[in-house]
């Protein structure tokens, strides 16, 4: 039931900003399959792309044995998209929402109830209050019923989860998960890292260009270099004075921290470490090795290729 | 198809600040242009200079200042007091008595006077003019009919007969009519349209399967049925508030109503394919189409005192033409034989706009 994706050599510009610098890649039936970049990786024009509403300037996309272009009529069937700026009609209710889909997709809320069942119970109880006066979190899920309805094959979510509080988007991830089990293949966009373990293969987007793509997992364990957590009392000056500590050496912020990328071991960047930041009159120094995240990873990707 | 039409009227209904656009629009525009603005005129100032002084002149001297129209400023004795007259700003109108006057009409059968207007304000100046000459004729007439000559200004009398005391609402209702249907349509269409792109529904409805054209119609719909029933509210309205009669058929009034609708529609949606915010097609629909239509159709300056390129410019404007069906049917009582041309350049408008706007419209998003 659920859909391959095979994406060409993908490029598309606007007046001056190339927003996909040739793309290609792979996606498996059943697959949830997670796009992680900043804004303006190129996330939502790709997404644009998959769901016809875009034209790309060269390249190819076909969903299973359909082109993207040519047979744009068969792939509006089967796809549920939700797009990323919230996509209802604020002053109807939840159900009259949830209605008019249903209708526009020639379907009934009866007919394909067991599908949007997890979802749409969430919401039930203020289906009658108007979609602009609901939560962030609530506008998601319902948003979610709204593209689920039609019974898709094909879900693309383009930044569900962006300005929803955490519980929400931990709720909204489990929804997926459940949804993913119901023949579906899963597209998802996010600028959050976390939410990346949750998928099945992930994308590393930036700049129009993919710098990885793999499981989650292999993306971490790929990771090269000793990763360290720098902590002192005096965090402001710290980052200048790392970045001259050695050449070619990365840090960046990482919560309260700084994260140091070192080609030595751990043993030895730390001790020399200390000493280098004693000298500068550091107090309270505390250095960890750490293992990396998705985070870590998609950091070392950029640093690289823009000193490439 | 059902689900769009039932949508938009939802909409509509819950959002008070559109039904306020809707509804309390054409209330105000036919109050405010029914009352307050009025080009009647009562109490314009005059002055005369008779060169003649004798029964006649003074006879419609009288006449003229007896009716409630005109007062008189004061007598000028020679031709020159009449430039400074103007001048002061506060005379109208001079007019000016030939010399011998009762004593040509009675030999020559014909004796001349001399209407000097103050066209600075150009209704004004018509207006009092049409007074000024309607008394005089009825004078005229009545003192040969009573002594039993011909007639000789029969034709001023029918240019006044729709509106014999240059009532201005009549002259107004029309133009209403007009700016309203076209208003309501072409802006709101263009507004609700643009507003789906806006807030990003417009993406969802693209990817969905539903046909553009089924998109636009049930856009379009429920507009038409809002116009009809502000059409009702005006008409109504016109009645039995200032008593303007509808004359013809009120069935053809409605489908030449329905098929300037159409046109508006159309435009509207053209307008939308081109804005990209609801301010754009606001001002877009404000200024491409509200301004020229009240301007340019004939609706507040009369077409015929404009210079020839505004003329040729209001030919284009759909609402000069829709206007004049209207004043026939409304006023004259006439028939679709006296503006089948009128009706079919707004058909072929119709034609135009449906097929670029369909054209236009994208099944994309760029």
């Amino acid at each position: 039931m659920s859909v391959t994706i095979n994406i060409k050599n993908l490029v598309k510009t606007y007046e001056k900003v190339e927003a996909l610098k040739g793309t290609s890649l792979q996606v498996k039936p059943n697959e949830l399959f997670g796009f992680i970049g900043p804004d303006g990786a190129g996330k939502t024009t790709l997404f644009r792309i998959l769901t016809s509403l875009l034209l790309a300037d060269s390249g190819t996309v076909t969903i299973d044995q359909w082109d993207v272009v040519k047979d744009y009529k068969k792939i509006r069937k089967i796809t549920g998209y939700m797009p990323g700026r919230f996509s209802l009609y604020m002053d109807l209710t939840v159900e009259e929402n949830l209605q008019f889909y249903a209708r526009l997709f020639g379907t009934s809320i009866k007919q394909n109830y067991d599908l949007i069942e997890d979802v749409y119970e969430q919401i039930a109880p203020f289906k009658h209050r108007r979609a602009g006066a609901l939560s962030g979190g609530m506008k998601q899920k319902l948003a979610l019923s709204c593209a689920l309805i039609h019974k898709p094959r094909l879900l693309i979510l383009d930044e569900p989860t962006t300005g929803v509080d955490a519980v929400s988007r931990k709720e909204f991830w489990e929804l997926l998960k459940k949804m993913q089990k119901k023949q579906m293949t899963i597209l998802v966009s996010t600028p959050y890292m976390d939410e990346a373990a949750l998928c099945d293969r992930v994308a590393l987007m930036q700049s129009g260009k993919i710098l990885s793509l793999d499981t989650p997992q292999q993306i971490v364990d790929d990771f090269k270099g000793n990763l360290l957590s720098v902590k002192t009392q005096n965090m402001y000056p710290l980052l200048k004075d790392l970045s001259a500590f050695e050449e070619g050496i990365q840090v960046y912020r990482f919560g309260d921290t700084l994260h140091l990328v070192s080609h030595y071991s751990p043993e030895k960047t730390k001790s020399d470490l200390t000493e280098y930041m004693t000298g500068k009159g550091y107090k309270d120094i505390s250095i960890e090795p750490v293992t990396p995240v998705i985070e870590d990873c998609f950091l070392a990707l950029m640093n690289n290729t823009t000193d490439a | 198809m059902w689900a769009f039409i039932k949508k938009e009227f939802l909409y509509i209904f819950r959002d008070y600040r559109t039904m306020i656009i809707l509804f309390g629009m054409p209330l105000a525009q036919i109050i405010l242009f029914g009352f307050a603005i009025t080009n009647d005129i009562n109490n314009a100032h005059i002055a005369i200079l008779d060169n003649s002084k004798d029964v006649v002149t003074r006879e419609i001297t009288r006449k003229l200042l007896s009716s409630h129209y005109f007062i008189l400023d004061r007598y000028l004795k020679t031709d020159k007091e009449i430039k400074p007259a103007f001048q002061k700003g506060e005379i109208k109108e001079v007019v000016v008595f030939q010399k011998d006057f009762a004593q040509k009409i009675k030999t020559e059968g014909i004796a001349h006077v001399q209407l000097i207007l103050d066209a600075s304000d150009p209704n004004t100046a018509n207006i009092l003019n049409s007074y000024t000459e309607g008394i005089i004729n009825t004078y005229v007439l009545h003192k040969l009919a009573g002594e039993g000559g011909i007639p000789l200004k029969v034709n001023i009398q029918s240019t006044m007969l729709y509106n014999k005391e240059l009532k201005s609402v009549f002259m107004f209702v029309p133009g209403i009519i007009t700016v309203i249907l076209m208003l309501v349509s072409a802006m709101m269409t263009s507004i609700t349209i643009v507003r789906e792109k806006e807030l990003g529904t417009m993406e969802a409805l693209l990817v969905s399967p539903v046909k553009p054209n089924i998109i636009i119609l049930g856009k379009v719909v429920p507009y038409v049925v809002l116009s009809f029933v502000n059409l009702a509210i005006i008409l109504l309205l016109s009645q039995f508030v200032f008593g303007m009669p509808i004359r013809g058929s009120v069935l053809l009034l409605l489908a030449e109503s329905l098929l300037f609708l159409i046109m508006s529609l159309s435009l509207g949606i053209l307008i939308s394919t081109v804005s990209k915010t609801q301010q754009q097609a606001m001002m877009l629909s404000m200024f491409a189409l509200m301004l020229p239509t009240i301007l340019l159709s004939g609706f507040i300056f009369p077409i015929e005192n404009m210079p020839v390129v505004l003329q040729l410019l209001s030919d284009i404007m759909p609402g000069k033409w829709f206007i004049i069906i209207i004043k026939n049917i409304m006023l004259k009582g006439l028939g679709i034989t006296y503006f089948w041309k009128e009706t079919l350049i707004i058909f072929f408008m119709t034609l135009l706009l449906v097929v670029m706007s369909i054209k236009k419209f994208k099944i994309r998003l760029e």
